[in-house]
């Protein structure tokens, strides 16, 4: 490259202005420097001071309070916080999917140039902007009260005044959460498949398929890396919000003390059934159980919010990890 | 913003011609079902982003109608649960303000030196570590860098600069500029690495060095893609809520004091809280309908507006720097 082969520093000009461009470059790598080692530093302080809080018991048990001379003990594990999470996660993936998935394929297939496309894309752009605390009030507002209260006055009006949607559950959560990625996700697939040739369209078409079986079978196909890795970013995105499931149904101290079966499995396998059980059901997360355990309460010991970042962290980063290897193994497998 | 459709009008001719063959021979039941479907859906995109907008004013327009816009902008307290109750949030669009703009003034250099450094200078490999460094950082939940701020950062400040108490605005500002730092260097890096190589040739064969060559033509050239990556770090720094709400202290207070050489009377040192704190920390309590309620909607009605205008500024500028 011929921009490369100048050196950075020339010994042609005079002393000073060489020094000159020499502290130039040490304030660029001093930039650097300092960008970087608060990144490591941070991860390594989750890692060593979560580090030792992870065994067995604080993976596969639900939190504990026990009762010694009259003073609550609290231990037991975070167990609630992450099958509550991985249902978070699932529930979110199967409402942002077919939406995210679908509205990609309309800009790209369907809308094209359409002035429809022009709006949906600026929806798109104003609702990335959008800060996660105001999702967190719309799903609070909408979810919990206009719909939950509807579909409480309409199919579970013997139970009011105690509410069964209306209350913050499970599924506003990852309803808020699945708004949360959406722009995220179409993105990803759009990028997705514009980068499908148009000519693999056309040869789809001249055989005599139609515009959605050229779709079903040839562009969303090659296209399904890209998606893949944007559902994932998103995903993993979702696992670590707090505002928005601090309003619309994320509990702390659920699961407490449900010692029903006497064999560790036994008794892991019915604390992963018991939470959260329903669709409605307020749930445990990691981002909200670390909030809480860090913030509120006062006698849990410091290896609950240190061991529960290192899981979320692990979870989160191992996430965009996965993302990026499939990102890169597309790239290297790609044909055309 | 995005590229426009790549798929060429002799696709779109042949699709029409196979839409009206497939009519004919009663084949496009299903096709015509699947593109109802998936114009329908973005019709339900379209209308959700509407509706949160929609809901919010209705949401708010109750308070806003009760006590009007100017009290909420320029009342100084906050007494939601006070007889009667009164609600000014001038100390939290303060709070916003403040964190927001002493965390941009704090990344904007460390991110475009960084972007500089990565687009410029910095051989293939080492780009690439750089980069996936910045998205493990992009990755890390916000919860837990104000966990780590609020029981390593706050303490160390408080100590280092014998403050009263380390939640302050500054620790807050701190970890926004830390936050803001991915979007900021991945931005201005792209519209960095946009700009052509000629720029760069014509002025090395002018016999200007590499450095004069970045500072005086290529940084300049992405000037626009660089104003788009602040105001997208500003939108970021002022949407952001858990980390704020962890460190800063949650005081409400209305910063004056700037120029006090005694730092912790320094308003920058003091406890701040700012309105996405506000809404996450008190809509818990709130009873549905309740004035307190409509104002915190009116709080992220607020709060939408501003992240709003940044980011429009934002793709302005990056739409109009493309073309």
């Amino acid at each position: 490259m011929a921009i490369a082969a100048k050196p950075l520093l020339t010994s042609r000009r005079s002393v000073g202005f060489r020094l000159w461009e020499g502290a130039q470059l040490v304030v660029l790598y001093g930039s650097i420097v300092a960008i970087i080692l608060p990144i490591i530093a941070i991860t390594w302080l989750v890692i060593s001071k979560g580090g030792p809080s992870i065994n067995w018991e604080f993976l596969s048990k639900a939190p504990e309070r026990t009762y010694s001379g009259g003073e609550a003990v609290y231990g037991g594990g975070i167990l609630p916080a992450i099958t509550g999470t991985l249902y978070l996660m699932a529930g979110t993936i199967l409402i942002a999917l077919p939406v995210g998935v679908f509205g990609a394929v309309y800009i790209t297939e369907y809308g094209q140039r359409s002035r429809f496309t022009r709006v949906l894309r600026l929806a798109i752009v104003n609702l990335a902007g959008v800060p996660s605390v105001v999702y967190g009030l719309f799903g609070f507002g909408f979810f919990v009260f206009v719909l939950g209260g509807g579909l409480d006055r309409m199919f579970f009006a013997k139970d009011l005044p105690s509410p069964t949607y209306g209350t913050g559950g499970l599924l506003w959560a990852a309803a808020t959460l699945a708004l949360l990625i959406l722009p995220v996700v179409i993105t990803a697939s759009e990028e997705a498949l514009l980068s499908v040739p148009a000519s693999f369209r056309e040869a789809s078409l001249a055989l005599g398929c139609t515009r959605w079986q050229t779709v079903r079978n040839v562009v969303l196909p090659s296209a399904l890396p890209g998606i893949v890795t944007g559902l994932i970013l998103g995903i993993s995105r979702a696992a670590g919000e707090t505002a928005p499931i601090l309003l619309t149904g994320a509990a702390f101290g659920l699961g407490e003390a449900a010692s029903v079966s006497t064999s560790p499995l036994g008794m892991m396998l019915h604390e992963m059934r018991q939470l959260p059980e329903k669709l409605h059901s307020q749930f445990m997360a990691l981002p909200y159980h670390l909030y809480i355990t860090a913030t509120q309460a006062a006698d849990i010991p410091e290896r609950f919010p240190w061991g529960t970042a290192l899981v979320l962290l692990m979870l989160v980063l191992g996430l965009n990890a996965v993302a990026s290897i499939i990102r890169s193994r597309a790239r290297a497998g790609r044909r055309w | 913003m995005a590229a426009e459709s790549t798929i060429e009008s002799g696709t779109e001719g042949a699709l029409r011609i196979q839409a009206s063959q497939a009519r004919k021979h009663g084949r496009a039941i299903s096709d015509r079902v699947m593109e109802w479907l998936i114009r329908g859906n973005a019709g339900l995109v379209v209308l959700s982003v509407v509706l949160i907008f929609a809901f919010l004013i209705k949401e708010s327009l109750p308070f806003f109608q009760k006590y009007g816009v100017g009290s909420l902008l320029s009342g100084r307290v906050w007494e939601p649960v006070g007889e009667p109750e009164v609600y000014g949030a001038l100390s939290m669009i303060a709070g916003t303000l403040l964190t927001t703009v002493v965390a941009i003034l704090l990344a904007l250099p460390f991110g475009v030196l960084c972007a500089v450094f990565m687009s410029e200078i910095a051989p293939p490999r080492l780009k690439g570590v750089l980069k996936s460094t910045v998205e493990i950082l992009a990755g890390i939940p916000s919860v837990v860098i104000g966990f780590v701020g609020m029981t390593i950062v706050a303490p160390l400040m408080q100590d280092r600069l014998h403050l009263l108490t380390g939640l302050t605005a500054f620790t807050g500002s701190a970890l926004l500029a830390f936050m803001a730092l991915p979007t900021i260097i991945s931005i201005s890096e792209d519209a960095l690495h946009a700009v052509p190589r000629d720029f760069r040739q014509a002025s090395l064969a002018l016999g200007a060095t590499r450095l004069q060559t970045i500072w005086k033509s290529v940084v300049p050239a992405a000037g626009r893609g660089i104003v788009a990556a602040m105001m997208l770090g500003v939108g970021r720094a002022v949407g952001e809520t858990m980390t704020v709400l962890m460190v800063t202290g949650n005081a409400r207070n209305v910063p004056t004091n700037f120029f006090t050489k005694d730092l912790s009377e320094n308003s920058l040192f003091q406890s701040v809280r700012t309105l996405t704190a506000t809404i996450a920390a008190e809509m818990g309590e709130v009873a549905r309908g309740s004035d307190h309620y409509h104002a915190l909607f009116a709080l992220g009605a607020v709060l939408f507006l501003i992240t709003f205008v940044i980011n429009s500024i934002a793709d302005y500028a990056l739409n109009r720097g493309r073309r």
